[in-house]
């Protein structure tokens, strides 16, 4: 037997490597290359540090608008991600202590512009994220990093929830997805929902919402995966953050 | 984009646990339970075209001792061979590392949520089967140690089984014509001091840690303790009683069974608390013992765990013989009846 049985196994070669990872194309000489990494990057990371921004450090929603777009435009702007160093730890870690860093300056310098006059703006939805502020319960007894690290873990989901959904319909299977919403998104706590009526609220045979309901579950833990596998610098961290992320709830 | 909620995050995780069965034959279907040592999900067979249990280590508990530890449950169950223990018919290491064992899927009510359903002899005749699973496990040099009625399945065809064999312990049988060893066997996986099972079921050696104490009788205890269970539908230590027993704080014996269901008969609550003494060499010697003793109140016979008075082996003995009495009770009514009627 071998004695590695950590998530990813012996070699982590069953993983998905199809993308290549976002924190090394945003370090790349090549700038298509690294604005793809910094897209995706802001792609996974604005919402947590939005929040990160309202819920910890009690800014204003117009304060934390501007701080969320001042850190990623620049980060881009002076390569902040460049200097990360995969041996010293998790990208996720390294992003969270930069912009408590950029709060800090920008806090020095208060009274200053904001934004560099012609900065483009991220086009982020910060209506979406404020409503969801709304609905959250207060963090009262997380420190700084276990809030962080709970919405990077609420942002990677989303991503791959909707990842699904885009996938499931280009592939003409909108049925298993509206399936895995309705069993595992939107499924009411206390509310004890079979398959048999799963397939009475469907119109199919309850062995279909078995096979369905696997086969887009299957989905969702692949899609998880390569997008770990995308924000992730190295092997060892992709396999440390599927360690973490997938087995706190043992 | 959808919000995610704290409760949907936290069951995307466990959806996200899933197992990569990657190339094996093995497809999930649906997760059916979880514990300590890891998940059980209901797989397909897609080679032979069935459907299987398959018990995951989880990715939390994934290391390799654990890891060991689920293949050596494997093995034991699989050496096993016996209608009250569930079939194992595959094991080994998932592509993305996790241990897994597939084994033949039971479709029935666990023991505990079956018990207050049924009526006490039915309970008994149930609990004998049980008896006679783990009798046939220790024959085999195997301990379970972590029986409680969470551990009993009851099929649907009537089947009884013992499941999770997680902690078992594998003993060194003793030699052909020795004497057979009522108490401590050679240890084969537990370091002095590891307790593993469920407290409220325990045997007080088990209970503080002494590995090399715990042998057949240990698991007499816990069926004991699930004989008390069936007699009383409680456990036989709950709550703080049970986290005192985990503490060492108290070695004080459950309620008397019954003080918790007076109406239980005193034979059956003495059988219960000779297979829970604490004393080890107080307990029946075996779990087969045990059956026997029960099946002996079931056949209106005495038991070595209770000394009846006169009232009571009249009573047992009208109960027992109660259609035979009956009829040469009528038999001698009606003869006395013809005679005074043919006197006259």
């Amino acid at each position: 037997m071998a004695p590695d049985t950590g998530i990813g196994g012996p070699g982590g070669e069953r993983f998905p490597a199809t993308r290549h990872s976002a924190v090394l194309a945003a370090q790349s000489e090549d700038l298509v290359e690294r604005e793809r990494g910094f897209a995706i990057l802001v792609e996974t990371y604005w919402k947590p540090v939005y929040k990160y921004l309202r819920a910890r450090f009690g800014k204003s929603n117009e304060d934390a608008k501007d701080l969320t777009q001042g850190f990623f435009t620049r980060a881009l702007e002076k390569d902040f991600f460049a200097a990360y160093d995969p041996g010293k730890g998790s990208f996720r870690t390294y992003l969270r202590v930069c912009l408590d860093r950029f709060v800090a300056n920008e806090k020095k310098a208060a009274g200053r512009a904001k934004r560099s006059p012609g900065t483009a703006l991220l086009p982020l939805d910060f209506e979406s994220a404020e409503g969801e502020l709304m609905r959250q319960e207060p963090p009262d007894h997380q420190t700084l990093e276990q809030y962080f690290h709970a919405e990077w873990v609420r942002s990677l989901f989303a991503l791959a929830v909707e990842k699904l959904r885009e996938e499931c319909a280009l592939r003409g299977k909108d049925l298993p997805y509206l399936l895995f919403e309705r069993y595992e998104l939107d499924r009411d706590p206390d509310e004890k929902l079979t398959y048999e009526r799963l397939a009475g609220e469907f119109g199919i045979p309850s062995t279909q919402v078995t096979n369905f309901l696997a086969f887009a579950r299957r989905e969702f833990r692949r899609i998880v995966l390569e997008k770990l596998r995308e924000i992730t610098a190295s092997d060892h961290e992709f396999r440390e953050e599927a360690r973490s992320l997938l087995g706190v709830s043992q | 984009m959808r919000w995610l909620s704290d409760r949907t995050v936290a069951h995307l995780r466990r959806v996200a646990e899933w197992p990569d069965l990657g190339d094996t034959k093995y497809r999930v279907l649906e997760e059916l339970g979880s514990g300590g040592m890891g998940t059980v999900y209901l797989a397909e067979d897609r080679v032979l075209g069935r459907r299987v249990a398959l018990k995951v280590v989880g990715p939390g508990a994934a290391s390799p001792e654990i890891a060991a530890r689920t293949l050596r449950e494997a093995r034991i169950i699989a050496r096993l061979e016996h209608p009250g223990i569930v079939p194992v018919h595959d094991a080994g290491t998932l592509p993305d590392g996790r241990m897994f064992y597939a084994m033949k899927r039971v479709d029935g009510r666990r023991l505990d949520e079956l018990a207050p359903r049924v009526s006490l002899p039915e309970r008994l005749r149930l609990f004998q089967r049980v008896c006679e699973t783990v009798a046939f496990a220790h024959a085999h040099g195997v301990l379970h140690r972590d029986l409680k009625p969470e551990n009993v399945m009851v099929g649907s065809f009537g089947e009884v089984l013992v499941l999770d064999w997680g902690v078992a312990k594998l003993l060194e049988l003793p030699e052909a014509g020795a004497p057979r060893d009522r108490g401590p066997t050679t240890p084969a996986a537990t370091a002095a001091g590891t307790v593993m099972g469920t407290l409220a079921y325990m045997a007080p050696e088990q209970a503080e840690g002494l590995a090399d104490r715990v042998g057949v009788v240990s698991d007499v205890y816990a069926l004991g303790a699930i004989l008390y269970f069936l007699l009383t539908l409680r456990p036989p230590f709950e709550g703080e009683a049970a986290l005192a027993r985990a503490r060492g704080a108290s070695a004080a014996p459950p309620l008397m069974v019954n003080e918790r269901a007076p109406s239980t008969p005193r034979p059956l609550a003495a059988i219960a608390a000779r297979a829970m003494a604490a004393d080890p060499a107080s307990r029946y010697a075996s779990a087969e013992e045990l059956a026997t003793e029960v099946a002996r109140h079931l056949d209106g016979e005495p038991v070595s765990a209770y000394r009846e008075n006169a009232r009571e082996k009249a009573a047992r003995f009208f109960a027992r013989y109660r259609t035979a009495i009956l009829l040469i009770a009528t038999y001698l009514v009606m003869r006395s009846l013809i005679l005074i009627f043919l006197g006259r």
